[in-house]
């Protein structure tokens, strides 16, 4: 019988060297499979940049789609990307930023903050395709207007709502509760503070979840494949009413077919929606900080 | 100005915020409506037994059959993929990062992955069509070019994010004392974090995973470009499957006409969709909720 000061000055005792290589295993295992998840991604851009990157060409960018995919282009994909995402924000930003103000600075503990809160939460978890739904159901049908931009934009502000809101909330929390109360003892008014005051300190935050909102917004497929967005649009879309499609759509209808040039198109598409992305979380990151230094 | 009644338009807008704030509520309302109605009108023709329990589901034929559950079954198993993909993967991510690694290494991973959650959800169906499934063909001869594995792979990696970093706050949340415990009898590290620190922070972690579950559900650009249209009720990864959301988008893109049978079979799929993603997202709610009355 061995004692217990012996087992454990014995260093290389199996189940000693089974429990510490054990724990190296574990440790390795998480730092591979983080590896592979970083692989993955660098496949997925090496993928889509070895198949598009040839496409990619000023004239892909300013034509429109054809039956032959070496003469196709992306414009009315582009600006209706651009018209809708627009159109989303004028619709989104001020529905959302005032429910987070209300929801942040006057919401009293009553029942029906309560029960809003809780119905935001429960919104953002809803698929983006049953916001399509609604939007066919809603905006399409019962106030007929069609599949147009305007039903779509409304369509993606519903869809990005409880993500503003929840955003903005967090931005306007920041916000040191002593300006608030300088700003009352000066006899300023609630309104007052939150105009003079908070919006404007919680201003960068507010950007960026609002950037971040859109550019979510911006990658979104189904639920305007569900209000009707058209997969081939030979023209610009010229007002709120127009018929339209997204880039989205255009690369899942370059992607559906069968033929490779047309699996280019999609690379080609992909790319400039990627860089379309990473412009707009680069502004995300540069308002942030510039905000952040003058306010500090 | 300042001569202007301030208590009134104090009045007026605090009850302008309150209605940007109730009218998130009017969305869910509006989602329910538009499914309840569009619904109720497919249920007069069909019987909801018919519905639930049916194996064909065959709207768009001449023989119509309109049994959800190939649809279901191919919702579940692409899900079910991605669920085995992202859960063992994330779970341990959120190991090594919560556990192991230094800040230094989670001041990368972090933005990475958060990069891998903000990809248009129609790259990714570009990338399972054009890249892996190609690359799965590889290991798998009898494996069709639209099958429920690759985009099950790829749905896997869209919602590690999701599992890595819910499951690693989850971690992070339970107390050091427990660690210090666990080490002072005698534990490596690799068993503290397996058999004190998981169990510890369960309730947390399956919130997480239902959460992603739910996400998985409702995923629709991945399944619709590279899973295939065709409704079977099968478990077998390799052949053509078609999902709940699949299927919204299969009618949408083609032009069936408003008021009709088949237009309405999309939005009792689309309930289906809501009401199992609601519950799943209610029950991971109730999770956390638990997991932060015991620690936090």
């Amino acid at each position: 019988m061995t004692s217990v000061a012996e087992t454990a000055s014995r260093p290389a005792s199996p189940s000693a060297l089974l429990r510490r290589s054990g724990d190296r295993l574990l440790e390795a295992f998480g730092l591979l499979i983080m590896l592979m998840a970083l692989a993955a991604l660098a496949a997925l851009l090496y993928d889509v940049a070895r198949d598009g990157f040839s496409r990619l060409s000023w004239q892909f960018l300013t034509s429109y789609p054809s039956r032959r995919a070496a003469d196709a282009g992306i414009l009315p994909a582009l600006v209706g990307s651009i018209y809708v995402i627009g159109l989303t924000a004028v619709i989104a930003v001020p529905l959302g930023v005032g429910a987070a103000i209300f929801l942040e600075e006057y919401g009293t503990q009553g029942r029906i903050s309560r029960l809003i809160e809780i119905n935001i939460a429960n919104l953002a978890g809803v698929p983006s395709i049953i916001y399509g739904l609604l939007g066919l159901g809603l905006f399409v049908r019962v106030l007929a207007m069609g599949r147009s931009v305007l039903a779509g934009s409304c369509t993606l502000a519903l869809l990005v709502l409880p993500t503003v809101i929840i955003s903005t909330r967090e931005a306007l929390r920041a916000v040191p509760r002593s300006l608030r109360e300088g700003s009352y003892a000066l006899g300023a008014t609630k309104w007052q503070t939150v105009q003079h005051q908070v919006l404007p300190a919680a201003l960068p935050g507010v950007l960026t979840g609002l950037i971040l909102a859109l550019s979510r917004a911006i990658g979104e497929t189904a639920p305007l494949i569900t209000i009707g967005a058209l997969t081939y649009v030979p023209f610009l879309p010229d007002g709120l009413n127009s018929p339209f499609t997204v880039l989205p759509i255009q690369i899942f209808n370059w992607v559906s077919r069968p033929q490779a040039a047309f699996a280019e198109n999609a690379a080609a598409g992909i790319l400039v929606l990627l860089v379309l992305l990473l412009v707009m979380n680069a502004v995300a990151i540069v308002v942030r900080d510039r905000f952040q230094r003058r306010s500090s | 100005m300042s001569r202007r009644p301030r208590a009134i338009v104090e009045f007026f807008i605090e009850r302008a915020l309150f209605l940007c704030a109730a009218g998130s509520i009017l969305v869910t309302v509006g989602i329910v409506a538009v499914l309840l109605v569009e619904t109720a009108s497919f249920l007069r023709e069909v019987s909801l037994l018919e519905f639930l329990t049916g194996t064909e589901w065959t709207p768009l034929f001449s023989d119509k059959r309109f049994g959800v559950l190939p649809l279901v079954s191919g919702t579940l198993l692409a899900s079910l993929i991605a669920m085995l993909v992202a859960m063992p993967a994330g779970l341990l991510t959120a190991i090594y990062l919560s556990e192991y690694s230094g800040s230094g290494v989670r001041r990368i991973v972090r933005p990475v992955l958060e990069i891998l959650a903000g990809v248009p959800t129609v790259v990714y169906g570009y990338f399972a069509l054009q890249f892996v499934t190609p690359l799965l063909q590889g290991f798998i001869s009898d494996l069709a070019g639209f099958n429920a594995l690759g985009p099950g792979i790829v749905m896997g990696l869209m919602i590690l994010p999701l599992v890595s970093s819910l499951s690693e706050d989850a971690l992070h949340n339970v107390p050091n004392s427990l660690r210090e415990g666990s080490y002072a009898l005698g534990a490596t590290k690799m068993q503290t974090a397996l058999k004190v620190v998981v169990p510890a922070a369960f309730s947390g972690v399956s919130a997480a995973a239902i959460l992603a579950a739910s996400r998985a559900i409702g995923e629709t650009m991945i399944v619709a470009i590279a899973a295939g249209q065709q409704p079977r009720l099968t478990f077998d990864p390799r052949v053509p499957v078609e999902t709940m959301t699949a299927y919204i988008v299969q009618v949408s893109l083609g032009d069936t006409p408003a008021g009709t049978l088949e237009y309405r079979t999309i939005f009792a799929v689309g309930m289906l969709l809501f009401l199992s993603t609601f519950v799943l997202n209610l029950l991971s709610t109730w999770l956390r909720n638990r997991f932060r009355e015991e620690y936090v």
